[in-house]
């Protein structure tokens, strides 16, 4: 039997993740969108994983890490013995492919960030602060006011010869600059390219900013399937910029090698997702916070439960759910 | 108006000292309700939007403590626009009705003006008294920072989680009833005791951060997501200097503190950058040259001397690759994206300071 680790990454937009086996190979892996329902994105990952598994010889999967915006919940679900945040997932990930990467580029449906590595360790990092401008769900609906499929995007961009300028510092502004720019005509090649660089400026001015971006640098994240930006990335920083064909998978294997190098070890079995999992949200009234309190039941019965400044709430969201 | 109640902002504990204060100058103190979601609710309606998230915090405890039945309120200012605070706030408060007095404690720094304000607060009061009262009060603060400083060492080594926690709300009761200088002292110390006995798992390198910035962020827990005890729990010392008698010293003493930060922040800022700015600096430098692992910055969104700090901490951070957190506060109560920051903040000086004793 050889030892194996799932890592799981649960993004806002697509939900990510890779079985490696001791000496850190992908044996499986699957990449799919998360639909706003992150437990059904999990069950079918999980039922992917396992058909591809059954063809690879007695692999055991014995750790879970999890990463994500929705790390926590999938964690409990799973009984991850690491949940950990994409930035960390992320460096450690790339480095397994890259050990000499300098400046990592990632973003993704919600957010953007970038990571500054020295000698193989994170040394600096930032993220998109408030806002969502400039990420991939900008860009996605962006795509659909134009009546591009988004795939394409990058594509237009490459044929568009004379980029026309499009503010990117904020997401209204970009709407309506990219209006009026159709409106008085410019081809519409033109102003996706725009579009593309304006992404591009947004990101170096404001996650960017201040950070010393020294190559091997690494683009990652949805967004990076987009050409057209990494185009504009390589004219912008003066840079080559890698785009791995698994790209999307570093968050995913890098929290498989951090589940591996946690030591800790579990039962994992993939008839998990034979499990009805159901989540509640609700306000705990026990004082003036009304803390919103998430929680998860198995099969009808508590399983964990998040988001209580003390630990009233989460005593109350267990009552209420044993009360049902 | 039948009695005097006398409320005041909240900012972290300090509420054990400022009831002391009240009440040892002989009036009636009314404590704010805890602070919660309703207070921010409450005050960010009635704020000028883009004002910087503290006063809405003030103006939210205001209005709890009026709806209370307090008369009269003490406040503070500062050398920012926490300088209009007390005015602003008032005509607010005018403007929606309530009565009441409000006493600017820091409208100058002069030792005449602080004990006609503090007659203001409690008419009748003799000079000795205020003088008595003032000590006592700024003694119940310094043993509070003396508690909370070495929690902020050692919690995040804690064997068994909570045993701070217990030890220090204990002490929060006792330094409430504690009658005067020697009652506190002994109490500082016996809780120094309690504190030194609890087991903890700590390494002999741990890694140490300093956290900087505004001083209501920095010193509210609430305001700023309980920053420093997440740091902590990722196995962190964490070192904060602000700290209110610190404020008070420096308020007293300004110029010559201010010129003492200007040679700190040397070569880094010439002129002073206005509250906190200069300090802000002056500390990163410092800590940075002591070995430290990491700082955080904290400001409220739009704070202008945190703002002005913030452009030289990057170059710090930059060409001496320091890392520094940068956490700006608003009215958000979302904790999620700080959540991520500061593990990801913590995992990155981990990883670090292994590099470090590997190579």
């Amino acid at each position: 039997m050889r030892k194996a680790y799932l890592g799981v990454d649960i993004g806002s937009i697509s939900t990510k993740a890779a079985v490696i086996d001791e000496a850190g190979e992908i044996v499986a892996s699957s990449y799919l969108w998360t639909e706003g329902n992150p437990i059904g994105a999990v069950k079918r990952v999980l039922s992917e994983l396992e058909g591809q598994l059954a063809a690879a010889d007695d692999v055991r999967v014995v750790a879970v890490g999890t990463t994500g915006s929705a790390r926590e919940l999938i964690g409990s679900v799973l009984g991850a013995q690491v949940v950990k945040n994409e930035i960390t997932a992320h460096a450690m990930g790339t480095l397994s492919l890259h050990p000499d990467v300098r400046t990592i580029f990632e973003i993704g449906g919600q957010d953007s960030k970038i990571i500054i590595l020295r000698d193989g360790v994170p040394v600096d990092y930032a993220m998109n602060t408030l806002c969502a401008a400039g990420t991939g769900s900008f860009l996605s609906s962006q795509s659909r006011r134009l009546g591009i499929p988004v795939e394409e995007f990058g594509d237009y961009a490459l044929r568009s010869t004379r980029p026309t300028k499009i503010a990117g510092r904020c997401t209204v502004f970009a709407e309506s600059d990219l209006v009026h720019k159709a409106q008085i005509g410019y081809a519409i090649e033109d102003i996706v390219a725009g579009l593309c660089n304006a992404i591009v400026s947004n990101y170096l001015n404001n996650v960017g900013k201040g950070k010393e971006i020294e190559p091997p640098i690494v683009f990652q994240g949805g967004v990076s399937k987009n050409v057209g930006v990494v185009e504009a990335f390589k004219r912008l920083t003066g840079h080559d910029v890698l785009v791995d064909e698994i790209g999307h998978l570093m968050g995913a294997v890098g929290i498989a090698l951090l589940a591996q190098s946690s030591g800790a070890e579990g039962d994992f079995d993939f008839a998990v997702r034979e499990f009805e999992f159901q989540t509640m949200g609700d306000e705990c009234g026990g004082c003036a916070n009304n803390c919103e309190v998430v929680y998860v039941l198995r099969d009808g019965e508590f399983l964990d439960g998040w988001g209580a400044r003390c630990g009233t709430g989460i005593e109350r969201a267990r009552v209420s759910a044993s009360a049902r | 108006m039948s009695e005097r109640l006398v409320t005041f902002p909240h900012m972290g504990e300090y509420w054990i000292a400022f009831e002391t204060l009240v009440r040892e100058l002989g009036a009636t103190p009314l404590v704010p309700p805890r602070m919660t979601k309703h207070t921010l609710e409450l005050g960010a309606r009635h704020s000028p939007e883009f004002v910087c998230v503290p006063f809405k915090y003030n103006l939210g405890n205001f209005i709890e403590s009026l709806e209370a039945g307090a008369t009269v309120i003490g406040q503070a200012g500062g050398g920012c626009r926490f300088g209009y605070y007390a005015e602003v706030q008032e005509a607010i408060l005018k403007d929606l009705g309530y009565e009441f007095e409000l006493v600017n404690l820091t409208s100058s720094w002069s030792v005449g003006e602080f004990i006609a304000d503090f007659k203001r607060i409690a008419p009748g009061a003799s000079t000795l008294r205020i003088a008595r009262a003032f000590a006592i009060a700024y003694r119940k603060a310094k043993a509070l920072e003396a508690i909370e400083d070495r929690v902020r060492k050692s919690v995040g080594f804690e064997v068994e989680r909570g045993a701070h926690d217990r030890v220090v709300s204990r002490f929060h009761q006792r330094l409430r009833d504690a009658s005067g200088f020697r009652d506190t002292a002994r109490l500082e110390e016996t809780t120094l005791g309690e504190l030194g006995a609890i087991p903890l798992d700590k390494p002999e390198q741990p890694l140490r951060v300093g956290v900087v910035g505004e001083l209501y962020v920095l010193m509210e827990p609430f305001a700023n997501h309980n920053l420093e005890r997440r740091l902590a729990e990722h196995g962190i010392e964490v070192h904060r200097f602000v700290t209110l008698t610190s404020l008070i010293e420096h308020g007293i003493r300004s110029r010559p503190h201010v010129r003492k930060l200007l040679g700190d922040a040397d070569p880094w800022v010439k002129y002073h950058l206005g509250a906190d700015g200069t300090e802000s600096v002056a500390m990163t430098w410092k800590l940075m040259q002591d070995g430290f692992d990491g700082m955080a910055h904290l400001k409220p969104f739009g704070c202008m001397p945190e703002v002005s700090a913030m452009s030289v901490l990057q170059r710090i951070s930059r060409e001496h690759t320091f890392p520094i957190l940068f956490v700006s506060y608003d009215a958000q109560t979302a904790e999620t994206g700080i959540r991520t920051r500061i593990e990801a903040f913590a995992d990155m000086l981990a990883m670090r300071a292994r590099g470090r004793t590997s190579a």
